[in-house]
């Protein structure tokens, strides 16, 4: 009965269900993902914002601290507070805080920035602009992809050998290298022991293969049409670089260092492996804030090779104690990782949104 | 012959545009050649674009290279002022000089010839910046630091790229917010702000609409008063329009080059004849 140019196929109605079917597949895939994240920020949510429901132990030592009263009003009411923040990690759960690893964590940042910028731009300018096509740039580049899925312990093993221990170099005790700065003495320990700028440098080497694959695409979106024009004009490839190829590429620059670094910031494996300490009552470089910076400037050259902890090996350390309470406080510490790391990848999306706005084609 | 016919027409159109135009008499050029180009084979890795082109560029005149995409008229712009050097992989063999000086000579420095022999693109480039730095850009990188100076610079510039009138309220603004054919007279400005003596044009007006390309050909016209042009097109009206001599270049060889006049009316070779007939290409 049917008939050419008949509108109403029966056969066609099954090939729309594949398509149906394959639309909410897609959709089951996206919600999956937000609901398991959202479950887990519940979860820790809650679990940041109040202590463990007291079992017969802490009923006793809530009782045993009721009598002194002074002790009882320095407690936290909850894991998570204004106290977490400003107090050194502690015996007592109450007490504890993350203060250690939030500056630990700044000083990675700042150093692991400081190396991994002009390293990674660096190699991906003369990778890009610079290097001719041929085996070399092919060995290089596919070295960098894998350097860039290598696990992270392994990074920690290198660290270790190369920069906390430098090869044994130093012998057993090690030296300490006194270098005139003309406004200060700074006191370079060799090796670099278990210090901010071990756990820098180690975290660096991880980060800078995604470092400069993601500026060596950010520079290959630059159309070619703008260096030409530039050269046209008698530029250098210098001056070419300098004025109109890396203004260009900075947002897509930018957005891969940063997003590396958060990266960085959330990585345990490798400080653990070079052993950054685990609890830890200071500060690095005993500075906790401008007034110490104020007052004793010389702390800022000691801090880079003072020891350290970090957020992530911070909430390593109280999950695997045996208290509820520590528990508790991981989750605290998770929440207060969780929020830089989304601060700088929100100054990511601004910093790409801003320069798009200025830089279309 | 209809077509011939026409091309007729367009050189009388020309010439009447030419004497009301401008008070000067017709012929601004000279003899003095400018570029001087003998034996020049060009290559891409193993590839052979360009076959033994010889040819000269006479001073304060338009010459125009037409022919089918693929002939290597853009390739041979292109050596005139070592453009191809940036593509990885060319070879040349030949001599092309420039005011008698071999400008692929060991001691020549390629900044300093793409000062002399500037160029303007297909597309326009505008770098992402304001209108005053891209015209300010040459001289800025060739070390021009006061600011009067690239001032004067930036405005003759723009002036003699007929674009002053429309922009000089918005010097500040973004060189992207300007219209295609505005774009495309900016990048002429920018070529024109480092001072060359010969100016490249690589299918200037083809991506504009009928109105901006009159404007460019118009401005090219008025150009060639203190510039030697070489224009690359793939309009053949274009080229009768504008040019004072036309070089016909067909799969790498340069067929034929002769006054353009002469060229569009009787071509001495049967393919330019075919090409500029539209029998092909």
């Amino acid at each position: 009965m049917s008939v050419s140019g008949n509108l109403r196929e029966p056969a066609l109605a099954k090939r729309h269900r594949i398509g149906q079917l394959f639309e909410w597949l897609c959709c089951g895939s996206t919600w999956f993902g937000m609901v398991v994240l959202a479950l887990l920020l519940l979860s820790i949510g809650w679990k940041a914002m109040a202590w463990p429901t007291p079992d017969a132990d802490a009923v006793d030592r809530a009782a045993a601290t009721k009598t002194d009263a002074k002790v009882a009003a320095s407690l936290s009411p909850r894991p998570l507070s204004a106290r977490f923040l400003t107090s050194y990690d502690s015996r007592i759960p109450q007490k504890a805080g993350i203060k250690a690893a939030l500056w630990g964590s700044l000083w990675l940042l700042v150093f692991v920035a400081i190396t991994t910028v002009p390293v990674g731009v660096g190699a991906a300018v003369y990778l890009e602009e610079y290097s001719n096509e041929g085996r070399w740039k092919r060995i290089i580049q596919v070295n960098l992809s894998n350097l860039a899925g290598v696990p992270s312990i392994v990074y920690g093993i290198l660290g270790l050998t190369v920069f906390v221990r430098m090869f044994g170099l130093f012998g057993h005790d090690g030296k300490v290298l006194d270098l005139n700065l003309g406004f200060a003495m700074l006191s370079l320990p060799l090796p670099f022991e278990r210090s901010v700028i071990s756990g820098a440098l180690t975290l660096s080497l991880l980060v800078l293969p995604t470092v400069i694959v993601s500026a060596q695409e950010a520079l290959r979106a630059v159309p070619s049409s703008i260096r030409n024009a530039s050269y046209a004009l008698g530029a250098t490839q210098w001056q070419t670089i300098r004025h109109q190829v890396l203004p260009a590429a900075m947002p897509g620059i930018m957005t891969g260092v940063i997003l590396s670094l958060s990266r960085a910031m959330g990585e345990t494996a490798p400080l653990i492996m070079i052993g950054a300490l685990t609890y830890l009552a200071k500060c690095p470089g005993k500075i906790d804030g401008v007034a110490a910076v104020w007052e004793h400037p010389t702390r800022l050259l000691e801090a880079p090779f003072d020891v350290f902890t970090s957020l992530p090996i911070q909430i390593f350390n109280w999950v695997s104690r045996a208290q509820p309470e520590y528990d508790h406080l991981a989750a605290a510490g998770i929440m207060v990782l969780l929020v830089v790391l989304m601060v700088m990848n929100t100054a990511a999306i601004l910093i790409r949104n801003r320069f798009q706005r200025r830089t279309q084609w | 012959m209809t077509i011939m016919q026409s091309f007729s027409e367009l050189m009388h159109q020309r010439q009447q545009r030419e004497t009301v135009k401008r008070s000067r008499p017709v012929e601004t050029e000279t003899d003095v050649s400018k570029l001087e180009v003998s034996n020049l084979n060009f290559f891409y890795g193993e590839k052979q674009a360009l076959f033994d082109v010889s040819m000269t560029v006479p001073e304060r005149s338009v010459t125009a290279f037409i022919g089918p995409s693929g002939c290597g008229k853009s390739t041979f712009l292109r050596t005139l002022n070592r453009m191809n050097d940036i593509i990885e992989g060319t070879r040349l063999t030949g001599k092309v000089t420039l005011e008698g000086q071999d400008i692929y000579a060991d001691d020549v420095d390629v900044v300093a010839l793409r000062k002399r022999v500037g160029m303007v693109f297909q597309k326009s480039t505008p770098f992402p910046k304001s209108i005053f730095e891209n015209v300010a850009y040459g001289p800025k990188i060739a070390g021009q630091r006061n600011q009067k100076e690239l001032q004067g610079i930036v405005e003759q510039s723009l002036k003699r790229a007929a674009l002053w009138e429309e922009v000089k309220d918005r010097m500040q603004d973004s060189a992207l917010a300007l219209s295609g054919g505005q774009q495309q007279r900016l990048c002429i400005a920018r070529a024109l702000a480092t001072n060359p003596d010969v100016l490249l044009m690589d299918e200037p007006a083809s991506a504009l609409d009928p109105a901006s390309t009159a404007r460019i050909e118009d401005l090219i016209f008025e150009l060639k008063q203190n510039y030697t042009i070489v224009i690359v097109t793939h309009n053949m009206q274009q080229a009768a329009r504008i040019s004072d001599w036309t070089a016909f270049f067909f799969q790498g060889y340069l067929i034929e080059k002769d006054r353009t006049q002469k060229l569009f009316t009787t071509p001495k070779k049967k393919q330019t004849e075919d090409y500029i007939t539209g029998r092909f290409g």
